[in-house]
């Protein structure tokens, strides 16, 4: 087993730990900030034809006519495409794991045939020479439907009273049962239970650059270059090169830059299937770009979940049992190739989380509906789990009279259990929750607070106090997706070339979005090989150039892509010692890099410029021994193995004030607290968790997808569909605690979705301690105004 | 072109000529015709703030204005002013806080975060905040965003007085 391995220089360097730890500006943001970066819609390309497609009015509807006569002879249009057309160069697709036992779901085609089921599903797809071209036609295809039931409900979905899929009994994709056994008799003893149904609503990313592919394929080759704004290249690579039968080494994914993506951009989407075989059919360049409207039809939702959960306690305050219900719907598809079983599949792994009982029962229903699909979102389940444990855990505080931070800390996993089996069983490596309570107490100035709350209920101003505990997996393992039969790496490469000016070049299979992969990549190589960070040259995303890997998601670029750049530096600094060493006739051992030259490890005295051993090795090895080769480009790569996942945790909490008149919620402040192993750029930590918690207070407060009776989505558009904007946001403050994952030598863990993860619980437990002196609660997210206002029976 | 009209603009300083159908949006014809691909497109309803631009002196939202409209008109954008420098500070302090993070909101948000620098005013965080709640940011959480324009406003001021 490897171990977290910081320094990582000669002791007395005073560059031990290099840029590791500090919060340096991310030195592939200066494009951006001048407009320079390249998205997918700021290519050009001669040739380039845009696509726009046909989409289904409807939820459910057999497809009996599609008549193409007047758009195809539209101004600009060059083809109109239906499914059978586009299915003979794209095979479908079906997307099941083999370790979700029983998971089932129909074959999905890159456009409908023969049947829509669901509102924005693609019938059709128009090229034409400019994109409102394309859109022109798209108006002039006569279609003929003839609607089918509609399932909308999914407690209706799971009594199966109309069955979405002819192939199938039911309407469950998956289904599955948890026990650790003795979970009745726990209750049946316990001297406090509590129960609460929880609801939360569909929600989805809404990046501010919708999805985009811009496939080019050249028939001389049989090659496909695809320019796509995805988190995955490689796995996208894969299938591509599976489903539209191009070998896989003539098909390149290269991903520039892109512009958000917290999951949504991780999936197979039809659209883009299409896109890409349309490439092939017409034998050049085609983009398509999701717009805001079609992306709240299309881009995966997530979280509409209704669960149930009771809790046991014993009156000294101690938490015997958890025993929770999860149903979930997922539209009429699992989305390929992750499926859209692992989101409930987390709420039953990840409930309770963060306490020590010993008694769990978790039951999961994922059904079929017609709306559009859902799938793995930013802290996939955890947002769900975290809330529902932590409602229910601060209803039993209430009950028992006890502090909600007390009553949290008597039954946190102790900080010294580890490592640790929980009841649902999942392992924890070393988790840090007494300390982290410690932390974010002292932080938010508990005591205070409280004492400031009593004070202002005694002048009818009504503030509430939400904790929220969690445990957060971070950088998978096979066991996620791989031994499911997913093609889906679960490790990642790093190939770093020293130059001859003695520059570095990195080149890694994680990619960036913002994240600031690149930025951290950088700081880790450049530590590593003892080279200053602008000598430093970052490559990702284009699978024509990094070595294979995963790519960007469940928190694992810094764990799992950090450690191959880490181990692929220290190589680098090893073969280029034996260079110096062979150049200056000294035993390598004697030398060191570090500030771009090779130095006396003892003496610290420079030896040679790193520039000057780039000049021998590239232009003068003739200089070198007969029977020495330089290796200066060097390749490393890194898989976790030990444990399923390297799970981590923190807390966060929310301070809000309630106004009973008008059910408005102001977020007065926000704090963190989370344990991300070794910190690689605190700064860039900081800000990935407040944009997390931001997204994870529009979960709370704002978003969801809202459907009528007949499946129609009635808010999807942007001034309609509400997201957090700056004049609502509360200052977030942020801190860590380091507990390295001994797993790794960069001891890394990740960070994306923490904020995301426990942001809801924070602000439902604030809402409702606010609610609490006025006899209200509640229980469904969002919490609008006007549900407020409905908890206070004044609508 | 059907129904094309003749427009004459000044972009960047620069002077340009086209024929332009009337549905054309001033974000569409300066990415489309004019190359000028920083002016990003969000939600194309007047929400996001991805296209902000500065249209004789105000900021304007590039998808809710048809190029024609700015026929005669001077138009600034995120290439332009970078390139004459008015953006440095922001961009610098935007750059050292981290104000960004996937970038796609960036140009929009440093045009809007001009417009209050150049108001000559000493604003609070939150009417920073209210100032640029018209551009939609998923990433950053807006705190950073607020840091690197209050620190340029109050540097700017500090200089003032100074």
């Amino acid at each position: 087993m490897g171990k977290a391995e910081l320094p990582l220089h000669a002791p007395g360097t005073q560059v031990d730990r290099g840029y590791i730890g500090q919060s340096v500006p991310r030195p592939n943001a200066a494009r951006l900030l001048q407009g320079r970066g390249s998205f997918i819609d700021d290519l050009r390309f001669p040739r380039l034809a845009h696509v726009a497609f046909f989409r289904s009015p409807y939820a459910h509807a057999k497809i009996k006519k599609l008549d193409f006569a007047k758009a195809v002879k539209a101004k600009g249009v060059v083809a109109v495409f239906d499914g059978p057309t586009v299915a003979e160069y794209c095979t479908p697709w079906v997307a099941v794991l083999a370790h979700l036992k029983g998971i089932k779901s129909p074959p999905q085609h890159a456009i409908a045939i023969h049947r829509a089921c669901w509102q924005g599903e693609a019938v059709a797809a128009v090229v034409a020479e400019s994109r409102s071209q394309a859109e022109d036609a798209v108006q002039l295809i006569e279609a003929e439907w003839e609607e089918l039931p509609v399932v909308v409900d999914m407690e209706a979905s799971l009594r199966g009273d109309v069955v979405i899929h002819d192939e199938f009994e039911d309407n469950i994709c998956f289904k599955r049962e948890h026990d650790t056994g003795g979970v009745d008799e726990a209750f049946a003893k316990a001297d406090v239970v509590v129960e609460e149904t929880f609801h939360f609503g569909r929600h989805t990313g809404v990046c501010l650059e919708g999805r985009a592919i811009l496939a080019d394929y050249n028939a001389a080759e049989h090659s496909l270059t695809v320019y796509h704004a995805t988190q995955a290249p490689h796995m996208m690579q894969d299938i591509f090169s599976r489903h539209l039968g191009i070998p896989e080494g003539n098909v390149r994914v290269i991903a520039k830059d892109v512009g958000g993506s917290f999951g949504i951009k991780v999936h197979v989407y039809a659209d883009e299937m299409a896109t890409a075989a349309i490439s092939v059919i017409l034998r050049r360049p085609v983009k398509f770009v999701a717009d805001r409207l079609e992306s709240f039809l299309s881009d995966i939702h997530a979280r509409e979940h209704r669960v149930k959960v009771r809790l046991a306690a014993s009156k000294a305050g101690e938490i015997l049992a958890f025993d929770m219900d999860d149903l979930t719907a997922i539209g009429p598809y699992s989305v390929y190739p992750r499926t859209s079983g692992i989101e409930g599949n987390q709420v039953v792994n990840l409930t309770g989380g963060p306490y020590k009982h010993q008694k769990y029962r978790g039951r999961l229903n994922v059904v079929f509906t017609n709306k559009n699909v859902t799938c793995q979102y930013r802290a996939v389940g955890h947002p769900i789990a975290v809330a529902l444990t932590e409602g229910i855990v601060d209803l039993a505080a209430q009950k028992l009279g006890m502090d909600p931070a007390e009553f949290r800390r008597k039954n946190l996993i102790p900080d010294d259990a580890y490592p640790y089996t929980f009841p649902s069983g999942i392992k924890f490596e070393k988790l840090s929750h007494l300390r982290t309570l410690d932390k974010l107490l002292g932080l938010m100035n508990y005591k205070s607070l409280r004492e400031e709350q009593r004070t202002l209920r005694a002048k009818k101003i009504y503030r509430g106090i939400g904790l929220a505990a969690m445990i957060e997996v971070t950088n998978p393992s096979p066991a996620f997706y791989g031994v499911g039969g997913a093609r889906i790496s679960a490790q990642d490469g790093a190939t770093i070339r020293l130059e001859p000016t003695g520059m570095i070049t990195v080149m890694c299979s994680v990619t960036e979005q913002g994240q600031g992969t690149e930025a951290i990549f950088a700081q880790i190589a450049a530590s590593a090989v003892g080279v200053s960070l602008d000598k430093t040259k970052i490559i990702t995303g284009d699978t024509g150039v990094t070595p294979y890997g995963g790519g960007t998601w469940a928190s694992r670029g810094a764990g799992i892509g950090g450690e191959a750049v880490l181990q692929a530096g220290r190589a680098l600094r090893s073969n280029a010692l034996d260079v110096a060493a062979a150049i200056l006739k000294m035993d390598k051992q004697e030398l060191d890099i570090v500030g771009n030259a090779v130095i006396n490890k003892l003496s610290l005295e420079k030896k040679m410029d790193l520039a000057e051993l780039g000049r021998v090795a590239y232009f003068r090895p003739d200089t070198l021994p007969m029977d020495f080769q330089s290796e200066l480009t060097v390749t490393r790569h890194y898989t976790p193995r030990q444990y399923g996942f390297t799970f981590t945790n923190g807390m966060q909490a929310s301070l809000v004030e309630l106004d009973p008149e008008t059910g408005f919620i102001k977020l007065l402040k926000h704090w963190c607290v989370e344990d991300s192993g070794t910190l690689i750029n605190p700064m860039l930590a900081d800000e990935q968790i407040r944009g997390g918690v931001v997204q994870g207070i529009g979960a709370a407060l704002y978003e969801e997808c809202l459907y009528s009776p007949e499946g129609q989505l009635l808010n999807g558009n942007l001034a309609d569909y509400l997201v957090p904007m700056s004049g609502e946001m509360p200052d977030i403050v942020c801190s860590h605690i380091e507990t390295p994952t001994m797993q790794s030598q960069l001891g890394a863990k990740g960070i994306g979705e923490a904020g995301t993860a426990g942001a809801p619980a924070a602000v439902m437990n604030a809402v409702n301690d606010a609610l609490a002196p006025l006899g209200a609660r509640v229980t469904a997210m969002p919490f609008t105004p006007e549900r407020i206002l409905q908890a206070l029976k004044k609508v | 072109m059907e129904h094309a009209l003749d427009i004459t603009l000044t972009v960047n300083g620069v002077q340009v000529s086209r024929r332009v159908a009337p549905r054309t949006h001033l974000v569409d014809f300066l990415r489309d015709e004019l190359g000028l691909t920083g002016s990003h497109i969000g939600c194309e309803h007047g929400v996001c703030g991805a296209c902000t631009l500065r249209v004789n002196g105000a900021i304007v939202r590039g998808c809710l204005m048809l190029a024609v409209q700015a026929d005669g008109c001077k138009v600034d954008t995120i290439e332009g002013l970078s390139d004459s420098g008015e953006l440095k500070d922001l961009q610098k302090a935007f750059h050292e806080k981290n104000a960004l993070q996937c970038g796609f909101c960036t140009p929009g948000m440093l045009m809007a975060a001009q417009d209050l620098v150049l108001k000559n005013q000493k604003p609070t965080r939150d009417e920073i905040r209210e100032h640029i709640s018209g551009n939609y940011c998923r990433c950053t959480g807006y705190q950073a965003i607020v840091d690197a324009i209050e620190d340029v406003i109050q540097t700017k001021v500090t200089h003032g007085k100074g």
